[in-house]
Order: structure tokens, then sequence, then C-alpha cells
């Protein structure tokens, strides 16, 4: 073809229609909010309930993470997912259905091999850096005190 | 004889016949306007087995021993399965077509293979190595989307430029035979790439290598776009389509309203959630062998190019940079088996 790849790469640009930018935000927005909503509920629903300040947010994470897992099990976590995009992505609903999910797909190539090795799949990057950052603030942290 | 028409184009002197096929899909595929056109609908997307993989396979040999019943040939009477899929080492054909004990040669093209196995069985069948020979290729939604894409129950969502991996397969029986469709001719693909790396856009990386192997038949040949009813693509999808009917009009080769695209017929875009329209080889192999050889048969349809397209880059070589290589593979099938062709009837 007597086309260069940069002449080709805006003839592609043309072609190709974007991502309905105003609607993933809208509804992002609204799941989103809405499952944070929840977790507020959650919260202020345990500490009537006699949680203390420190077990009241860790049961909430708890609870979402569950519920996540069993939605994602049942198939309707993806569903939602599909409209909600970000707003189902960022929550920690988002981390426990990246989990659950690759573990569900690869448990045919057995418990071992397949599930427990292929459940961080997804996820395993956000442990690692999530963990390697906590590590960097902890010791900028500790410098800062010490200054 | 195989003979060489200018530089790249293959014409059969004693064009091999398409005695019989099948096509075989599930639920999206019958939802589709094309699914009365299926041999066999499987409403499990497990095809009874208990994995994706085995479904797979378990759809070609359904799929094959369909064909071959419909041609009234047993497996022993064929001489050999061209047959492939987008699964790592081909495995869903493997596995697939083991029980059948047919010689078997595996082949990759991507989703491009529906028009590899043609014509390899065709140059085999003119070369007069083997008398019957049978085509086949398959995809799966499942296995497709664990082994390049996500696990199913990821949350994520696709861009409108992504396709949807069809759940399908198509099978063909190739004989030196009377019976139309014929195989009249051919144009092996050369590797395209015009630097596309956006995954999600396949239609996009693909469009090019149907354009020059489009451009090298028509050049070859002196026949232009028009004299064919159908010039059909595999699975460009809507970006790939309007791509390619763009970089045939600069080419010189306009293709008019003779073009069409399975990726475009299998679903219905309006109702079915595929975005740019379907994609995988059992996309062109079902519309081929459910829809388009039944209308070569009867005339309908009088001469067709069937240009499947393939991606042939795996997650690994993506990831690190690399951009999308792509194929097209052509073939020519008429309903008569000599003769010049007549012109555009869509």
């Amino acid at each position: 073809m007597g086309m260069t790849p940069e002449e080709y790469g805006k003839l592609v640009q043309r072609a190709s229609p974007p991502s309905p930018t105003g609607k993933n935000l809208v509804m992002a927005f609204l799941v989103g909010g809405g499952i944070c909503t929840l977790g507020e509920g959650l919260l202020l629903l345990y500490q009537s309930m006699g949680a203390s300040e420190q077990n009241a947010p860790t049961l909430v994470s708890v609870t979402l993470v569950g519920l996540s897992v069993l939605l994602t099990g049942l198939g309707v976590y993806d569903k939602l997912a599909k409209v909600a995009g970000a707003g189902t992505l960022v929550p920690i609903t988002g981390f426990a259905n990246a989990v659950a999910s690759p573990s569900i797909e690869f448990k045919s190539e057995g418990l071992v091999l397949g599930l427990a090795s292929k459940m961080f799949l997804i996820a395993g990057p956000v442990l690692v850096y999530g963990t390697a950052a906590s590590v960097i603030y902890g010791v900028l942290l500790w410098l800062w005190e010490r200054l | 004889m195989a003979l060489r028409k200018g530089k790249n184009t293959i014409l059969f002197e004693n064009p091999p016949s398409i005695r019989a096929w099948a096509a075989i899909g599930s639920t999206m595929e019958a939802q589709g306007p094309l699914g009365g056109s299926f041999d066999l609908i499987e409403e499990d997307a497990y095809f009874g087995q208990d994995s994706w993989e085995k479904a797979e396979s378990q759809m070609q040999e359904r799929v094959v021993r369909r064909a071959l019943e419909k041609a009234g040939f047993s497996s022993a009477q064929v001489q050999g399965a061209f047959a492939g899929d987008l699964l790592n080492q081909c495995v869903s054909s493997t596995y697939g077509l083991r029980a059948l004990g047919i010689p078997y040669v595996g082949l990759f093209g991507a989703c491009s293979t529906m028009a590899e196995s043609l014509l390899t069985a065709s140059v085999f069948l003119e070369a007069r190595a083997m008398e019957r020979a049978v085509a086949c290729t398959s995809s799966h939604f499942c296995t497709a989307e664990r082994q390049f894409r996500f696990p199913l129950e990821y949350g994520g969502q696709r861009p409108p430029t992504a396709q949807w991996t069809a759940t399908a397969a198509g099978a063909a029986v190739l004989e030196r035979g009377e019976r139309p469709p014929f195989v009249r001719g051919a144009v092996v693909g050369t590797i395209q790439d015009l630097g596309i790396s956006d995954a999600a856009n396949m239609g996009a990386a693909m469009a090019p290598a149907a354009a020059d192997t489009l451009k090298r038949f028509f050049e070859d040949t002196g026949m232009r776009p028009q004299a064919f009813d159908l010039v059909v693509t595999g699975d460009l999808g809507q970006v790939g389509f309007d791509l390619l009917r763009e970089l045939m009009a600069r080419e010189g080769h306009p293709l008019d309203h003779c073009q069409a695209d399975c990726g475009l017929m299998l679903y219905d875009r309006e109702k079915q959630d595929v975005h740019a329209g379907a994609s995988g080889c059992g996309c062109s192999a079902s519309v081929l062998c459910g829809h388009l050889l039944p209308l070569l048969r009867q005339g309908t349809l009088k001469n067709l190019l069937f240009v499947a397209t393939g991606a042939l880059m795996s997650p690994t070589v993506v990831q690190q940079g690399e951009s999308i290589a792509a194929i097209a593979h052509l073939v020519w099938l008429s309903h008569d088996r000599s003769g010049e062709v007549k012109s555009c009837r869509y």
C-alpha cells in the first residue's frame, strides 16, 4: 500500500467513533457515587450497632468486597460495569471483581495452576505498586518527622 | 493445473467443487439476521463440555461431521482436513478433529483461516494430490476472551471500535467434482502492518491487508470489482469496512455497492451489543458456509470474492509494543466452472 503509517493513522482516527465520554462520565459518577453512598450507609449502620471507630470502616470494606464477589459470581457485576465503567472499577468493589473474575475463569486449569496462580492476573500490579508506593510514602514520612 | 496469472493470482484450470458445507453457532448467532441459515445451533455455550476449549473443539467436530454427512462421505473417504483456529497451537482444530482420523494440515491465519483453508485445500485438489478435502475453522467468544482479553466476569468497558468474537464454526467439503460452487482462483495474502497497535480496533489493523490482496487480484486479472456480485471481507466490522472502502477508492478500484463484510452480516448491530460488528474465524466461516455458499449453489450469486482477514498478533508481542500485523487471503468462488464473470447485481 502506498501509504505511510502516519497517513493511515489519521484515516483511522477519522473512521473510528470515539467512546461516549459524556454518558460514561455521568454513569460513572452515578454508580460510583452510589457505591460510596452505600459504604457510608453501612458505616453508620455498623457504628449504630456498636462497632468501634477503627472496626467500622473495616467491616464496610469487607461487606463491599463480599457483595462484589457475590455479584461477580452471579454474573451481574460485569453487566453493571459495562454501563458504569470507572464507577465500578475505582471503588474497592472493582478490585474485588478483578480478583474474583480470573479465579472463576481459570478454575478450569485446576485449583493450584489455574485458580490460585491466575487470581492476581489483573489485580497483581495494584498490589505490587500499591505496596511499593506505601513503603516509599512511609520512608518519606519518617524522614519528614525527623527534619 | 493451477496457473499463475500476473504476479500473485492463482487460477484453477479444473476448479475444485464445494460439494457440501455446514455452519454451527450458538445463541447470539441464532438471534442474528442469519440465524436461520445455520445447520446446527447449540444454546449451551459449553456445547455439553466442561471447558471453553473443549466446547470449541466440540463445535469443530460437530460441524465437520455434519458437512461430511451432507456430502455423503465417511471420514475415511476424505484425504485431507485443512483447519485452524485462534487458540494457541490451534488446539480447537487438533482436538476437534482428533476422533475423525482424517490426514490433518493445521493452519494458522487467525480470522483469515477459512479463506486460507479453502485456498490450500484447492491447490492440493488441483494438483491431484487429493480427491476430497475438508476446510474448516472455528472461534468461540469465551476462549478468545480468556486468551486475548479479560476473564468473562471482569467488569470492563469496550470501546465502540471493538468487535464481538463469534461463537461459530464452518466447514466445507471440497472435491474434484461437478457441483457448483467452484473455487476458480485465489490470492495468498502478504503480511501488512500500518502501525495500528490498538487491539480493540482490529478492523483498522486488517483493512490494509484486505486492500492489498484485492488490489493485487484486480491488477493481476484485469477484472473490476463491479464484475462480482459481492466482494465480501471476513470480519472488518464497521471501522474496517469504511477504511477498506476509502483505501480501495484511493487505489483506483472503488468497491461501490459490491462491498460486504461478514462481520456486519452475522449480528444485528442495532439490537445486539456487538459494537463495530462480529469477528473471529467462525464469523466469516459461518457466514460463508451458512449463507453465501447456498446462494452460490442456487446461482442467486454467480461470482464472489471471499477475502477473509486475520490479525496475526499475540497478546505477548502487543504488550512488548509491537503493532498488529495482518493478512488477508482471497478466494474467488463462482457458480460457473469457467467463463467470464458478469456484472454486479446488488
